[in-house]
């Protein structure tokens, strides 16, 4: 336990570890009003709004996976792209050219980016260092030539268009989606919640503060590790599948090397090792070039690089340290 | 906590837009992004990334648009154009289309650029009932697909394009034997195809057929290969990237001067020039457009007033361009649809838009018209063939009309539509 409470200033792992900056007094009031918000959006948002709303959290949810790698265990991963484009056409190709019902796409989807996660990570992360990040490199490099090849079964460079699903209890089709989406955030988030003060996620906190110590400690790296890294690319090709859903189309250069750097930027964006993180990450790389676009079709590239960096430099926690911080000045102000 | 709250209830207030009805003699149908004054449409173009040379596209359907707005709209409407970038990519296409339809609200779309794109779109606008008028990509599964009403081509199909080459070869050369190159994707695919059906029954024959990869980095393998059947024709089906290579090729090779005939979609003037005038001397291809810098456009008053509103409206754009000759030509005959409209909504633009007789485009080379009607959703089928000469594109003979000399393009059985 010594190497997390040595770590805690960089980031918190809770009350019990050490962490004694004050808390946020009114939890269960904000909850509720995010979790009212969240249900009442989708009857007051335009159409199209809606639309980007749920793909925030379809972000999300695989910003959530890839902080499991790049913030709680502190390894590079450049493949996270790949894994959502692989949750998504698994969930494409099934619904598309098999005609298997929607929902039952996610958990083969799962399965199917578990067990290449699982197969990506294990040797990779045997190895120190950068390896994790050439490995998954690769894996984004090759996926987009290969859908293009596979042209029989994803389209090839056509892509695929997917039904959307249809609104069930009398709600409209992007409700329906958008509440789908929703549920599966919310249990994301519930896992990555439970994740961090179990064993297993102390265990990630003490492998990326101090490996020797931890292993010292009986911790073993390369079995952590590769489940850590197995569940992260599970939570991209879930989120995957979502945007599918969300989306309706897919087609290969949707899920390039680009995709990757973006989900890494939204993870450092957001902040890393945090849960509010991967939420305001998501906003950020989805609704910056949305707005950015509204002024001039050249600016998002350059009004994203300029953020990328003013975070870094301002607030090297990210936004959810920012966030932290302001809230943190304001409860003592009260005080 | 407060202003929170405050925040929720102004956000609840607002309320979900719905699509507007027409009520009335058009009951019933949909009137969304059409006022009295006004009718809005958006265009889906690749501004940037690898295609953004068919960005140009969009500068001659503005200038044309504002040429309109200029003298008065359409029956007292002016056109607000809306341009989104895809860069080429269907996904952003289909992502950029549900912004038009839904947070826009535009009336209709008024071109998407390129097959994947088109194809991604012509979905969300089935589902959505919004017309998709006149892509600007020459696939024959616009005309030949009865299922997907709201989406239509413009331009001669492949298919089309295919049959004039057929029919310059018949005349001409009737023994010829013929070498292929193509792109392995959809438009080489559906060119040779039609090629294929077009010879069959005359003495033309195909000697030998290389494809390659839009990933290759170069085909003059391909060419040496074509060379060594001993063709006296090469069809050459490409992109201008490998276009290029197969005319510095085929000029390198002093063994071998078939006739080079190039398509279409590769046959800019500026890729010529690149490539070298002296090297593509006699290459041949078809085409439906006017040229507005040939001498024999000189004194047209309808090149004048092309050549006009593009110097006033697009002053970026090169008006010797043919991507801006047809965008501008398309979107006159987007105009020329508006105009038959019997009802404001998008029923009444689909079934205008399949319903034009001989429509005549300023810039359309004389004696090509504009027609569609039941069975038939290939706006113009008719082309004629050029000789490069000089340093610009010579008419050769008189138009072909394929629907007259072949019949209708039918769906080919392999591709199921």
């Amino acid at each position: 336990m010594n190497a997390v409470a040595a770590g805690h200033r960089r980031l918190p792992v809770g009350h019990e570890a050490g962490d004694r900056r004050p808390d946020w007094p009114w939890r269960r009031t904000s909850l509720a009003l995010v979790a009212s918000a969240a249900v009442v959006l989708p009857f007051t948002l335009p159409p199209y709004r809606l639309f980007q709303l749920t793909l925030v959290l379809v972000y999300t949810v695989a910003l959530l996976g890839l902080d499991l790698v790049v913030g709680r265990s502190g390894r590079l991963s450049l493949g996270h792209g790949a894994f959502f484009g692989v949750g998504a056409y698994t969930s494409a190709v099934l619904i598309a050219q098999f005609g298997v019902p929607y929902p039952l796409t996610m958990p083969a989807a799962a399965l199917a980016t578990f067990g290449l996660g699982w197969a990506a990570g294990r040797p990779a992360l045997r190895l120190r260092g950068l390896y994790l990040a050439m490995v998954t490199f690769a894996v984004a490099v090759v996926l987009p030539p290969l859908l293009k090849r596979l042209a029989g079964l994803t389209g090839g460079a056509m892509g695929l268009t997917v039904p959307a699903p249809e609104g069930l209890l009398g709600l409209d089709d992007d409700q329906w989606v958008y509440f789908l989406v929703l549920m599966v955030t919310a249990a994301a988030f519930a896992g990555m919640r439970g994740l961090a003060g179990s064993r297993p996620g102390r265990a990630l906190t003490a492998l990326r503060e101090h490996p020797a110590a931890a292993e010292t400690l009986g911790i073993r790296a390369a079995t952590h590790m590769t489940a850590a890294f197995a569940w992260s690319a599970m939570y991209a090709g879930v989120a995957g599948a979502l945007y599918t859903w969300t989306a309706g189309f897919v087609s290969p250069d949707s899920f390039t090397l680009a995709l990757s750097i973006t989900l890494l930027a939204g993870v450092v964006i957001g902040g890393l090792g945090t849960l509010a993180g991967p939420v305001l990450g998501a906003f950020a790389v989805l609704a910056v070039p949305a707005v950015a676009q509204e002024f001039d079709p050249a600016a998002p590239g350059i009004v994203s690089g300029l953020l990328l960096l003013l975070i870094v430099y301002v607030a090297p926690a990210g936004l959810a340290g920012l966030l932290r911080r302001t809230l943190w000045g304001l409860l003592r102000r009260r005080a | 906590m407060k202003r929170l709250i405050m925040a929720l209830v102004l956000l609840l207030s607002g309320c979900r837009p719905g699509e507007e009805v027409l009520a009335g003699a058009c009951a019933g149908q949909i009137g969304t992004g059409v006022t009295a004054t006004s009718v809005k449409v958006g265009g889906i173009y690749p501004l940037s990334g690898p295609a953004s040379a068919y960005a140009a596209v969009a500068q001659g359907v503005r200038a044309y648009f504002a040429h309109v707005n200029d003298s008065g709209g359409v029956a007292g409407r002016r056109i607000e154009f809306l341009v989104r970038d895809d860069a080429y990519q269907p996904a952003r296409a289909v992502e950029e289309a549900r912004r038009l339809v839904l947070h826009d609200r535009v009336f209709a779309l008024f071109q998407t650029l390129g097959t994947p794109s088109t194809a991604a779109v012509r979905e969300y606008a089935h589902a959505h009932r919004v017309p998709q008028v006149f892509v600007a990509t020459g696939a024959t599964r616009w005309g030949t697909d009865a299922t997907r009403p709201w989406t239509i081509g413009f331009q001669p199909s492949y298919v089309a394009e295919a049959r004039v080459y057929a029919h310059f070869l018949a005349q001409t050369r009737p023994e010829a034997r013929v070498a292929v190159l193509y792109q392995n994707d959809d438009f080489g695919h559906d060119l040779l195809d039609g090629f294929r059906r077009a010879i069959d029954g005359t003495s033309v024959r195909i000697v030998a057929t290389r494809s390659y990869e839009v990933t290759d980095p170069s085909v003059q393998g391909q060419v040496a290969n074509l060379a060594a059947s001993g063709a006296d024709v090469l069809l050459d089906v490409s992109t201008p990237k490998f276009a290029a290579q197969a005319l510095a090729v085929d000029a390198a090779m002093p063994g071998w001067n078939p006739l080079h005939i190039l398509n279409g979609v590769a046959a800019a003037p500026s890729m010529l020039k690149a490539v070298g005038h002296a090297r593509v001397q006699g290459v041949v291809t078809a085409g439906f457009q006017k040229d507005p810098g040939a001498p024999e456009s000189a004194d047209d008053p309808a090149v004048g007033t092309y050549l006009a509103a593009v110097r006033r409206y697009v002053p970026e754009a090169d008006p010797a361009g043919q991507q801006v000759v047809y965008g501008w030509t398309a979107a006159q005959a987007f105009v020329k649809v508006l105009e038959g409209m019997r009802c404001p909504s998008r029923e009444a633009l689909r079934a205008a838009m399949r319903d034009l007789r001989k429509v005549e485009l300023d810039m359309l080379l004389p004696g090509i018209t504009v027609s569609t009607g039941p069975g038939d959703a290939f706006p113009i089928e008719s082309l004629q063939m050029a000789r490069f000469e000089g340093s610009r594109w010579v008419p050769v003979g008189g138009v072909v009309d394929t629907r007259a000399e072949f019949g209708p393009v039918r769906a080919d059985p392999d591709q199921g539509g």
